[in-house]
């Protein structure tokens, strides 16, 4: 490790101990009543409790069943959609119009009216999911098609490749960077979406309702941990699902390089 | 974490080169068929029409809207709210940011945070804000700088860690002062990312301030305006508002960004329309 390494981890550390000093102390200060503002301690024995009983797992498992079922529909319909924009004209100009003007209205917006329309529980949230993550995956395949350089499809042309490998080795081998750019940007936009719409249409389970459902009662402390296992549910899929998809497919096959850090 | 696709969206549709009008033909075709299809069910009877109004139903519910007054207010408000939580947000964002990308020191200090507080959804914390900065225009604002304040930190540190070293050198070689330096050329340097971080923040704020009005209780606002209209089971009130935010987010994309784009780093030529 090098001197200046060193001195990044060192400062890193230090300076997330002063923010947490801080927040202790404003905590211990009683300038908030304690039930507004719980000391780490409190929060972090919430957390270990909710866990060892289970009922976090449960709100997890809610949230993570909501928005995977959520994304795995966008992703099914977006992805075949957008490698059909990019291939046929025709598509495309009846879709790209509309894309473009529904993915302006965030997917929240509709939580009121998709209640109305499909009473509340998890049909709302998974649509809503559906919703927001969709037009990201149909406009990154898209682009992803048409980012594929000429060069390959003609050297494949000329080995006599056709239609079916070209598309299967060529021209989807292509796109995947654009399209998992789009998996995560999708993916960013479902949980998201997923929290906020548990917030207003989910009952009995969920970490968005968690939350929520905490607020009336003042339990900081568990609106707290939440939220915590709220970023790392979302960290380890940014960094361990699709980063090891990026280094599976288009960092192995040399198509992009590796980000740094 | 790029916008690239909406951006290449708006090129592809204004670089049509044959003629203004047939595009808008070819644009409004799938619009007309989606609306025809939403007129036959409405009609049909399928739903009950208080929960699935015909278009002439919403439009007339926007149009008795704008003339009371009542829409022009909760649009206004909403956009104060958006634009003084994002203010905020770029002033104390641009300006860590590029701390961040000039002194490793600070860099060292602050992006730790910063890659802890980024992933964590805004509508998660929103809650929070509201116990601690209690309900009202204060709490829903700080959400808003919040929430687009992690971008465009992140796009301008790297924007100012992207720029590069030998323009650096030259200019320091021909005698420019730290002021210049920065105004010259790490700024304008810079400037692609940081504007890619302002959209990304801008746009994340917009996706989660209609449920931020609703948490905060604040007297009007779009937000407001449809989740209130759900308690009367008034979907065409609904469907309009939905429409208005809708537009209003394509605007600020197209209108505002673009423009602005348009007037500095496409036409320095740092990157291509």
């Amino acid at each position: 490790m090098s001197a200046e390494r060193i001195h990044t981890v060192l400062r890193g550390t230090i300076s997330i101990l002063v923010v947490a000093a801080l927040y202790e102390t404003i905590a211990r200060s009683g300038m908030f009543p304690r039930a507004l503002m719980p000391t780490l301690g409190k929060v972090g024995s919430t957390l270990i409790d909710l866990l060892a009983d289970g009922t976090m797992l449960r709100h997890a498992f809610y949230t993570l069943y909501r928005m995977l079922a959520g994304f795995a529909l966008a992703v099914a319909i977006g992805l075949p959609l957008g490698i059909l924009m990019g291939r046929y004209r025709a598509v495309e100009n009846f879709f790209l119009p509309l894309t473009s003007a529904l993915m302006p209205i965030p997917s929240l917006a509709w939580v009121p009216v998709f209640i109305l329309w499909f009473g509340l529980g998890n049909m709302v949230t998974i649509l809503i999911v559906l919703y927001a993550a969709t037009f990201p995956m149909v406009l990154s395949a898209w682009s992803g098609m048409r980012a594929v350089n000429r060069l390959w499809l003609r050297a494949a042309g000329a080995m006599g490749a056709d239609e079916n490998a070209m598309f299967w080795k060529v021209i989807l081998p292509g796109a995947s960077p654009f399209i998992i750019t789009g998996l995560r940007q999708a993916f960013l936009r479902a949980w998201i979406a997923v929290v906020g719409a548990e917030m207003i249409a989910a009952s009995d389970w969920g970490l968005g309702w968690v939350i929520y459902e905490s607020r009336e009662y003042l339990k900081v402390d568990v609106m707290l941990a939440s939220v915590a296992v709220i970023g790392v549910i979302g960290f380890a899929f940014e960094r361990l699902v699709f980063g090891s998809l990026e280094r599976a497919t288009v960092q192995r096959w040399g198509m992009v390089r590796a980000a740094k850090g | 974490m790029a916008a690239l696709p909406e951006t290449l969206t708006a090129g592809r549709i204004t670089a049509m080169g044959e003629g203004h009008l047939r595009a808008l033909v070819r644009n409004a075709v799938p619009f007309l068929v989606l609306g025809a299809l939403w007129e036959i069910a409405a009609h049909l009877g399928l739903f009950p029409e208080t929960l699935f109004p015909p278009i002439e139903t919403i439009a007339a519910a926007l149009y008795r809207l704008t003339v009371s007054g009542i829409l022009p207010v909760h649009i206004a408000e909403t956009l104060l709210r958006l634009a003084a939580g994002f203010a905020l947000a770029a002033v104390v964002g641009v300006t860590l940011g590029i701390l961040m990308g000039r002194s490793r020191r600070v860099e060292d200090l602050a992006l730790p945070l910063v890659s802890i507080g980024a992933p964590i959804p805004g509508i998660a914390y929103a809650p929070l804000f509201m116990l601690w900065f209690d309900l009202g225009n204060k709490s829903a604002i700080l959400v808003v700088a919040f929430v687009s304040a992690f971008p465009i930190v992140f796009n301008t540190w790297t924007g100012v860690k992207a720029v590069k070293e030998i323009w650096v050198r030259s200019a320091q070689v021909m005698g420019a002062d730290d002021r210049r330096l920065f105004q010259h050329v790490i700024l304008p340097g810079a400037l692609p990312y940081i504007l890619t971080g302002l959209r990304l923040g801008l746009a994340q704020a917009w996706r989660i301030l209609v449920v931020v009005e609703l948490f905060a209780a604040v007297p009007n606002g779009l937000g407001l305006l449809i989740f209130g209209a759900r308690q009367f089971l008034a979907t065409d009130v609904m469907l309009a508002g939905i429409a208005v935010i809708g537009i209003i987010g394509l605007a600020l994309e197209k209108l505002v960004f673009q423009r602005l784009e348009q007037a500095t780093v496409i036409r320095w030529g740092m990157i291509t329309s």
